[in-house]
C-alpha cells in the first residue's frame, strides 16, 4: 500500500479543505473546478484508504472485555469474518439479531455482542467532529469493510420479505413531513435536478439519484477534513430537516439506508470516496 | 350537501379523519411508530417536532395532493391566521431583506435558540442577479416586481405568501415563516421590498 503518499495527500487535502471552507460562499464555480481537479488527482491516493488500513487492524486484533477479534467472531451476512462483498449486500436481515441492519449497525452489534463493548460508549461519539483529529474506531471499521466491496455491484437482498418491509418503511419515512419547516427528505430529494444553494440534491427515489446518494460513502469530507459514514449523512440531513436527532444505529436510519441502497442495486460501488 | 357543511366546521385533524381509509399508505403507520421510537432531543430540536400538525397530516396522507374541498378549507384556515403589520404598510427596506434572504440560519439543533432566524430564501430561489449561488427547489424570483408589479394586491399576496406559503398552496414545499414565528412581520416587510421595490436589485 502507498502509505507515505497517502499521508502527503492527507495533509494537502486538509489544508485545501480549510481554503475551501473560506471561499465556499464566495466562489462556487471556482471551488467546483478545484474540487473536480483535486478529486482526479486523488484518485489513486484516496485519503479514505488510510482509514481502511486502520480499520483492518481493528478488525483483526483481539479487543474488548471479551478479548476476541471481529475477524474471528463477526458475521456480516456472508459467514464469520468474511468481508469481501459484504458491504454492497447490506442492509440485510440478521437472524441472530432478528433485525435488518446496515453495515455500520451490524459492526456495532458485533462489537457489543461479541467483543463486549458497551453500546452507550460507542453511541456517545459515533462520528468525527470538526475538531477531532481522528474519526472514531467504528468509522475506520466501516471504511475497511466498505473498501472490500470496491468495484462490486450493490445487491441488497430485497427479495427477502423482511428487507422489503424495511424498504417500504424507509420509503414512507422519506415522505414524512413534520417540524417547524414542514420538511421531509423528499422536500429536498424528491425530484430531479434540484439544488440547495449550489449543492446538487440527488432524487433518492430513482435509481440514478440513489446511486449518487450512496456512492462515495463512507467518505473523506474535504470541508473540515473528516472521515464520515453514510449513517452520519442521515444524521446531518435530519439536522437540516429541523428534526431532532436520530438515535445512533436506529431502525429509522437503517430503513433509509435500505431504501436508498436497494434503489441503487445493480450499480458498481466505487469504494470509500471523497466528498466536499 | 350536509356533509360539506359539517366538514367545513371541523378542524384539520377531523378533516384528516374524513379522508378515505386507503389514503394511508400501508406502511405509514409503521414508519411513524419507527420514527417515534428512534429520536432524541438535541439542542433546540425537541421530540415534539416529530408530531404532525393537522395540515402536515393531510399532506402526508395524500401524497401532498388532498382533495380540492379539503385543500380549499385548509388554505382558508391558514390565510385567516396571517398577521399583518400594525401600521398597515407591507413594504420595508429591501437592503435588510437581502441580508435576511441570504441567511440560512435557524431552527436546527446546532443553531443557538433565540437567535434571529434567517429567511433561507436563496437556499431555494434565485432572487437578486448578483447572487449566483442559489437553489432551485422553488421557482426563480428574479425580476419579480418588474414582472408582477407592486400594487397593494401584489404586496398583500407576497406578504401572505412569505408569512404562510400554505395559505396559497396547501402542501407547498416552502416553509410557513410567519406562521411558525420564524420571521416577524417587520422582517417579512423587508422581504416584500426585496421582491417588489423598484429600487431593489431584483428589479433592475
Ligand atoms: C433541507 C434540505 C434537505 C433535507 C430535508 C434532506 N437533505 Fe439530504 N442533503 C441536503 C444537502 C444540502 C446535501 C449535501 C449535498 C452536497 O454536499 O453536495 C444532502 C446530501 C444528502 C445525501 C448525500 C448525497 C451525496 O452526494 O453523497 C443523501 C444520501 C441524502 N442527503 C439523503 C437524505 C435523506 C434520506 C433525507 C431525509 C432524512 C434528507 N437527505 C433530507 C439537503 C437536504
Ligand atoms: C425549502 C424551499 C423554499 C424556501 C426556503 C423558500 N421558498 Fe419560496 N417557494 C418555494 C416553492 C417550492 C415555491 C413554489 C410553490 C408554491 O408557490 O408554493 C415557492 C414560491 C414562492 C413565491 C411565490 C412565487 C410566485 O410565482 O407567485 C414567493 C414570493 C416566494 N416563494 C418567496 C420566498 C421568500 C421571500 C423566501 C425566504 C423567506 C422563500 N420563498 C423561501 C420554496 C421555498
Amino acid at each position: 500500500m502507498r502509505k507515505p503518499r497517502i499521508l502527503g495527500a492527507l495533509c494537502a487535502i486538509t489544508s485545501l479543505g480549510i481554503a475551501h471552507a473560506q471561499t465556499a460562499e464566495v466562489d462556487h464555480a471556482k471551488a467546483d473546478a478545484e474540487f473536480a481537479k483535486f478529486r482526479a488527482e486523488m484518485e489513486d491516493s484516496n485519503p479514505a484508504e488510510l482509514f481502511e488500513l486502520k480499520g483492518e487492524e481493528l478488525w483483526k486484533v483481539k479487543r474488548g472485555p471479551k478479548s476476541v477479534s471481529l475477524a474471528e467472531s463477526c458475521d456480516l451476512g456472508l459467514g464469520v469474518g468474511k468481508v469481501e462483498g459484504a458491504y454492497v449486500q447490506m442492509p440485510r436481515y440478521f437472524a441472530d439479531a432478528n433485525a435488518v441492519m446496515d453495515a455500520e449497525r451490524r459492526i456495532v452489534w458485533c462489537m457489543v455482542e461479541k467483543q463486549g463493548f458497551k453500546f452507550a460508549d460507542i453511541a456517545k461519539k459515533p462520528f468525527q467532529g470538526a475538531n477531532d483529529t481522528n474519526p472514531p474506531e467504528i468509522t475506520s471499521l466501516v471504511t475497511f469493510v466498505a473498501g472490500h466491496s470496491r468495484n462490486m455491484k450493490f445487491a441488497v437482498p430485497l427479495k427477502d420479505p423482511k428487507v422489503k418491509e424495511i424498504w417500504e418503511i424507509g420509503k414512507e419515512i422519506t415522505n414524512y413531513r413534520a417540524g417547524p419547516y414542514d420538511f421531509s427528505c423528499n422536500t429536498c430529494h424528491g425530484s430531479d435536478g434540484k439544488r440547495i444553494r449550489m449543492q446538487n440534491l440527488p432524487n433518492i427515489g430513482t435509481h440514478e439519484g440513489a446511486v449518487k446518494g450512496v456512492m462515495g460513502w463512507p467518505g473523506y469530507r474535504m470541508t473540515g477534513g473528516v472521515m464520515l459514514t453514510h449513517q452520519w449523512r442521515m444524521n446531518d440531513c435530519f439536522r437540516q430537516q429541523r428534526f431532532p436527532e436520530p438515535k445512533y444505529a436506529s431502525d429509522t436510519v437503517t430503513a433509509l439506508l435500505t431504501y436508498m441502497t436497494a434503489n441503487a442495486n445493480g450499480a458498481v460501488y466505487k469504494g470509500p470516496g471523497i466528498k466536499r | 350537501m350536509t356533509k360539506k357543511i359539517i366538514l367545513a366546521a371541523l378542524a384539520a385533524p377531523c378533516l384528516a379523519a374524513s379522508l378515505p381509509v386507503q389514503a394511508d399508505a400501508a406502511y405509514r403507520g409503521k414508519a411513524i411508530e419507527t420514527i417515534k421510537r428512534d429520536f432524541q432531543p438535541r439542542g433546540q430540536a425537541d421530540l415534539d417536532r416529530l408530531a404532525e400538525d393537522g395540515l402536515q397530516t393531510i399532506c402526508n396522507r395524500t401524497g401532498n395532493n388532498p382533495p380540492e374541498y379539503i385543500a380549499k378549507r385548509l388554505e382558508a384556515d391558514q390565510m385567516a391566521a396571517v398577521k399583518y403589520p400594525a401600521d398597515g404598510k407591507l413594504m420595508g427596506d429591501w437592503k435588510k431583506g437581502e441580508k435576511l434572504a441570504q441567511s440560512g440560519r435557524g431552527f436546527t439543533w446546532s443553531d443557538k435558540p433565540g437567535l434571529p432566524v434567517g429567511g433561507n430564501c436563496y437556499n431555494c430561489h434565485q432572487i437578486s442577479p448578483k447572487e449566483t449561488a442559489f437553489g432551485t427547489v422553488g421557482p426563480t424570483l428574479l425580476h419579480f416586481g418588474k414582472l408582477r408589479g407592486n400594487t397593494p394586491e401584489t404586496q398583500k399576496y407576497v406578504y401572505s405568501k412569505i408569512f404562510n406559503a400554505k395559505a396559497h398552496n396547501v402542501c407547498s414545499d416552502m416553509p410557513r415563516f410567519g406562521h411558525v414565528d420564524a420571521l416577524k412581520p417587520e422582517q417579512i416587510k423587508d422581504l416584500v421590498a426585496l421582491l417588489l421595490d423598484p429600487e431593489s436589485p431584483v428589479n433592475k
